[in-house]
């Protein structure tokens, strides 16, 4: 278990890490918190002949609250998004799932926006950013660009990002005032890969729901939205229709098998855990609990 | 007076070296060594045709690269049956590398030794070998079918069969009111030691000696084996296992193959070379257990007794049988637990398959038969609709029974006895600690509130301490140190603390001054290893009678030198005084000096052995005809047999109702290991057995596919519990001391773990209302389950 040989690039600045992207091309991959590449590398699962690694970048490990998102930097820690009382009092929700990611030794090194770049469907944050309405900030040879996280995501670990270009940073949307948000996954044991997830944000007037939004974790390709909105718009939330809600979710969500669980189960899993998730949404007495 | 040692919490004297990070294991050691690395097979069964590795020798730092064909002598030829059993029809080993054939993937072919690991894979990887395909056996039932066969020679793929029968049961099940059938299913799983294997060999080419560092759990099995293997004299090699980061049975076996294949190139090379096993290595060239099919056929009485027993069970041997049968005769034997059987027959089939070698994992086959036992009981109790611990109880071997003789053999060949025990106090206890009969009343309040419950118990009897010998030997220094050293191997069981406690009260020194070296063949070079549950009961024996030897000793000369007689003497914190007379004593470290007529004086504690000192008798010889120099003993305990523990489980349960999650909510042990040397460390025992047995129960298997690959071998999709999936554990205890040996030890290793997939089996049959005949079991196997017993889609989605 040790990696094949390859070029440690140590840049300084975010064009020196485009530069060096653009240089090399396929043949490399960024590093920031490795947690998912460093195991590929020595499994020799994958072997580029370059890592380009930017926890020497100046100015990527930076949380920013602003009146419309959160913006989190290229080199911002799990476990320093977590524990960043701005970036949770504007968005409980990223609290709440950063908490499901993995272990705390793992979200020490791991970076919320590497795991996004990643685009692993089993992540916690990809679904975050889709729900969020987060926008992607991508820097490549030819400038900037902006990628909404809806367009982002192509398939399971495959992203519309080019080879050469290096996301920067990723801004969360932050949700009115009267949304409530909640988050809910399974796992065979604590911190592993989700057998299923599910992210919740309801808005509603008094206890009128108005709209109603989920995304999903290791059940649906690539992280979309649902729109729960015909299955609540109007209703209380105190008289939530679950079995309309769960047949939405049994008709969205798209799981495969695998060694620890069938489709069917995780298909399940999806719709009882968001059954619950309103639940416990609904019932949070704190008034506009996002 | 001090303190008694012996009985006593006393802390781990190892843990603040060992949890400072300042343990040192076989990797730590060798810096500078050439490292190995290999080419294993990616195929489960097939002829290799070609290996090509010319490449591997472009890359720079590649210093060897072998094939079996390089392999001379000995080295080249199968590795050792170790325990051959005459039952064992068809034994068959691999190579050290293979030659000709692969039979499981992971089956090492090539060997590369490099400047360092990184060379050594990437060398790995320019090597071609090519295979021709051969029709791989997986699992059980194919192996059993024999559409294809493992090894061409081996008819039925079958590596042997064993029947035992006590009594007559065709007689005793045709006459018996009540008949019950039960097929059972139990998976594979493995030790995972945190440390790997690891070997590190320094060869001496000016004394032809050979020093060799393997993480194992026998010093002198490797030796021995090693020795043979390179042709050298026993003399020359020496074998010190250093730190070793768990074993759990993986690591008695022995020789593996890069235990001869390191200090092979190390002598071939005139160089020191190591090679430190990864994870994923460990997964695919290691050894599994567990894997059984069960058949249990069961005749009782309207009250539950046992009249006739009749199993028979096919046990997965995986591709070779290098550690013989040990597993199922253990199986076979063990399954009886407390209980008297009626007549009993038990017939096994150890079976070959294209996996990787079935060898002892902690419960060595206790966790299968106890599995069929309680699984057996439960249905009886269902059966007959009484309460399943009043079904056990009846079948009780009762205390005035004992000792008591099952009439059968069992793995150390000799009779199945059980020494001591007493069960109905065990199962009184376990009552009371989980409150089996108040758990009704808490069901119903649970069900009141929507939620699933159910309360599982298991039983189990465990032989430990077998034979065949283990040594201590003890000196004291004229400083007044102690050195024990005793031959078996630790892995941090406690051992540098147990046995000093011994040590400390049979001598009667300070437990400070006590230092306990292990698996050193250099201190002691006769030893068996560390299995079986058997470190205490065997080296804390012999290291008791080593000490009584060297206290015997010690009050010969100090009544000599205090002119009284021995018997008036005692001694207490290293100090010999006379009894009743507290001003007239010597210094056992003076006693030390006394001991060894010395000609020279290196210090002036030392003088009082020189020949001008003293008023020594001019008549006789400064060291006795009978007699030997320096305060020192050595004793070796030999049992006639092993002495036998037992424990009781109860857990609680949770099942959810729409995800059929699994929540452990209580887990609650009685634990009767004879005299406890060290309570806490005894718990620790259970403590850790028991979260191996939720792995088992709960999470762990092995995921082979048809063709014989491994799925999940990876920390990340071989689920071992992590502590927030553990339970926290009740313990009680009982102490029922062995009358088998001085201390009344019986063995606590390999406890925890044996029942708990019967516990957890029976607790979840408890809640759901169906009978559960395969473990391990995972929330969608439930779930699935459901709904072959309930195939009522109304269960999907009401909370």
């Amino acid at each position: 278990m040790k990696p094949a040989p390859f070029v440690h690039h140590a840049p300084r600045s975010v064009e020196e890490a485009v530069a060096a992207l653009a240089e090399v091309g396929h043949d490399g991959k960024v590093l920031a918190g490795g947690q998912s590449l460093i195991p590929l590398l020595s499994m020799r699962l994958a072997s580029p002949g370059h890592l380009v690694d930017i926890a020497g970048v100046a100015g990527l490990d930076t949380v920013e609250v602003a009146d419309r998102h959160v913006r989190v930097g290229a080199m911002v820690r799990h476990a320093g998004l977590e524990r960043h009382t701005g970036a949770a009092a504007a968005l409980p929700l990223l609290r709440l799932a950063l908490h499901h990611v993995a272990h705390p030794a793992i979200r020490t090194r791991g970076t919320t926006v590497g795991s996004i770049a990643h685009a692993d469907p089993s992540g916690e944050m990809p679904a975050i950013a889709v729900l969020t309405d987060a926008v992607v900030e991508a820097v490549g040879p030819g400038g900037a660009r902006e990628v909404a996280a809806a367009d982002f995501f192509v398939g399971p670990l495959e992203t519309t990002l080019a080879p050469d270009e290096l996301v920067v940073a990723v801004r969360f949307g932050r949700f009115t005032a009267t949304t409530r948000t909640g988050f809910a996954e399974s796992a065979r044991r604590s911190g592993d890969y989700a057998l299923a997830g599910v992210a919740l944000a309801v808005d509603a007037d008094g206890d009128q729901i108005t709209s109603a939004r989920a995304s999903f974790v290791s059940v649906t390709p690539v992280p979309d939205v649902l729109d729960l909105g015909p299955a609540l718009a109007g209703r209380s939330l105190h008289d939530l229709p679950l079995d309309a809600v769960a047949e939405l979710v049994l008709a969205h969500v798209d799981p495969e098998s695998d060694i620890h669980a069938p489709a069917e189960y995780r298909r399940m899993l999806a719709a009882e855990l968001t059954r619950r998730a309103l639940t416990t949404l609904a019932h949070d007495t704190t008034e506009g609990a996002a | 007076m001090s303190t008694r040692q012996v009985g006593e919490k006393v802390q781990r004297r190892e843990d603040p070296r060992l949890l400072t990070g300042n343990g040192r294991y076989v990797d730590d050691l060798g810096r500078g060594a050439l490292q190995a690395a290999f080419v294993r097979s990616p195929h489960a069964h097939a002829r290799i045709t070609d290996i090509d590795i010319a490449d591997a020798w472009e890359l720079d730092g590649v210093e060897a690269v072998y094939t079996w064909e390089d392999l001379e002598g000995r080295v080249g030829e199968p590795l050792p049956v170790l325990i051959p059993h005459p039952a064992m029809t068809h034994p068959r080993t691999g190579y050290c590398l293979a030659k000709d054939e692969v039979n499981h993937v992971g089956e090492a072919v090539v060997m590369v030794v490099a400047r360092d690991r990184y060379v050594a894979e990437d060398a790995c990887g320019r090597i071609r070998v090519s295979y021709e395909t051969l029709p791989p056996v997986v699992g059980l039932e194919n192996a059993r079918a024999a559409a294809r066969l493992v090894h061409d020679d081996v008819p039925g793929n079958v590596s042997a069969n064993l029947r035992q029968e006590v009594g007559d049961v065709d007689t005793a099940m045709a006459a018996a009111p009540n008949r019950l059938t039960l097929e059972l299913e139990i998976e594979r799983s493995a030790c995972m030691p945190m440390e790997g294997k690891g070997v590190y060999a320094r060869w001496d080419a000016d004394d032809e000696s050979l020093r060799l560092h393997s993480s194992t759990q026998t010093s002198t099995g490797v030796r021995a084996a090693v020795a043979a293997k390179l042709g050298m004299p026993l003399a020359k090699v020496e074998v010190v296992t250093p730190d070793v980061g768990g074993g759990f049975g993986v690591k008695i076996v022995h020789p593996w193959p890069e235990e001869v294949l390191v200090p092979w190139a190390a002598r071939r090379l005139g160089r020191d070379v190591k090679w430190t096993e990864d994870r994923r290595e460990h997964f695919v060239s290691s050894a599994h257990e567990r894997g059984q099919l069960q058949e249990v056929e069961v005749g009782f009485d309207d009250d539950g007794r046992l009249l006739a027993l009749d199993v028979r069970f096919w046990h997965d041997n995986g591709a070779y049988t290098p550690y013989g049968i040990i597993v199922p005769i253990i199986t076979a034997t063990q399954l009886l637990g407390p209980y008297k059987p009626g007549a009993y027959r038990v017939e096994f089939w150890s079976m070959y398959t294209n996996t990787v070698l079935v060898t002892p994992y902690r419960g060595a086959g206790r966790p299968q038969g106890c599995y069929a036992m309680e699984r057996t009981m439960d249905a009886i109790a269902a059966h007959l609709g009484l309460d399943r611990t009043e079904v056990r109880s009846r079948n009780f071997i009762q205390p005035d029974e004992m000792p008591y003789d099952h009439g059968l053999m069992f793995q150390d060949g000799r009779p199945l006895k059980y020494d001591s025990g007493d069960f109905p106090a065990s199962l009184a206890k376990l009552k009371e600690l989980v409150g089996w009969d108040d758990f009704a009343a808490y069901r119903e309040q649970a069900a009141a509130e929507g939620r699933r419950v159910g309360l599982g118990i298991g039983c189990y009897v465990e032989g430990t301490g077998v034979g065949p010998y283990e040594g201590g030997h003890v000196q004291v220094e004229t400083n007044g140190r102690v050195n024990v050293a005793t031959g078996l191997t630790t892995q941090g069981q406690g051992h540098q603390t147990v046995l000093a406690q011994i040590v400390a009260d049979e001598l009667g020194v300070r437990l400070e001054d006590v230092h306990v070296t292990t698996g050193d063949t250099r201190r002691m070079a006769y030893a068996v290893g560390t299995f079986a549950s058997r470190g205490a009961v065997m080296s804390g024996n012999a290291v008791a009678l080593a000490a009584r030897v060297v206290r015997e000793k010690a009050l010969r000369i100090a009544a000599d030198a205090l002119e009284v007689s021995a018997d008036d003497l005692e001694i207490a914190d290293g100090v010999i005084s006379v009894k009743g007379a507290p001003g007239s004593s010597i210094d056992l470290k003076t006693v030390a000096v006394l001991s060894n007529p010395l000609r020279y004086a290196f210090d002036t504690s030392a003088q009082a052995a020189t020949q001008f000192a003293g008023t020594f008798d001019p008549d006789k010889p400064p060291v006795a005809d009978d007699d030997e120099p320096g305060l020192e003993g050595q004793d070796f305990y030999s049992p006639t047999q092993a002495t036998f523990a037992n424990g009781m489980h109860a857990a609680v349960v949770e099942t959810d109702p729409v995800t059929a999650e699994i929540r452990i909510l209580r887990y609650c042990v009685v634990h009767d290991c004879g005299v406890m040397v060290n309570p806490m460390i005894v718990e620790g025992q259970v403590h850790g057995g028991v979260a191996q047995g939720v792995g088992g129960a709960l999470y762990e298997r092995m995921v082979y596919d048809e063709g014989g690959q491994l799925l999940n071998a990876s920390f990340m999709d071989f689920l071992i519990p992590y502590a927030s999936e553990v339970p926290h554990v009740e313990t009680d205890h009982l102490e029922t001391p062995s009358p088998l040996n001085p201390l009344g030890l019986k063995g606590a290793g390999e406890a925890g773990t044996i029942p708990v997939s019967a516990v957890i089996a029976s607790a979840i049959e408890d809640a759901e209302g169906f009978p559960i005949r395969s473990m391990p079991i995972s929330p969608p196997e439930l779930w699935a389950l459901r709904r072959t017993h309930s195939p009522d889609p109304a269960q999907e989605g009401t909370s």
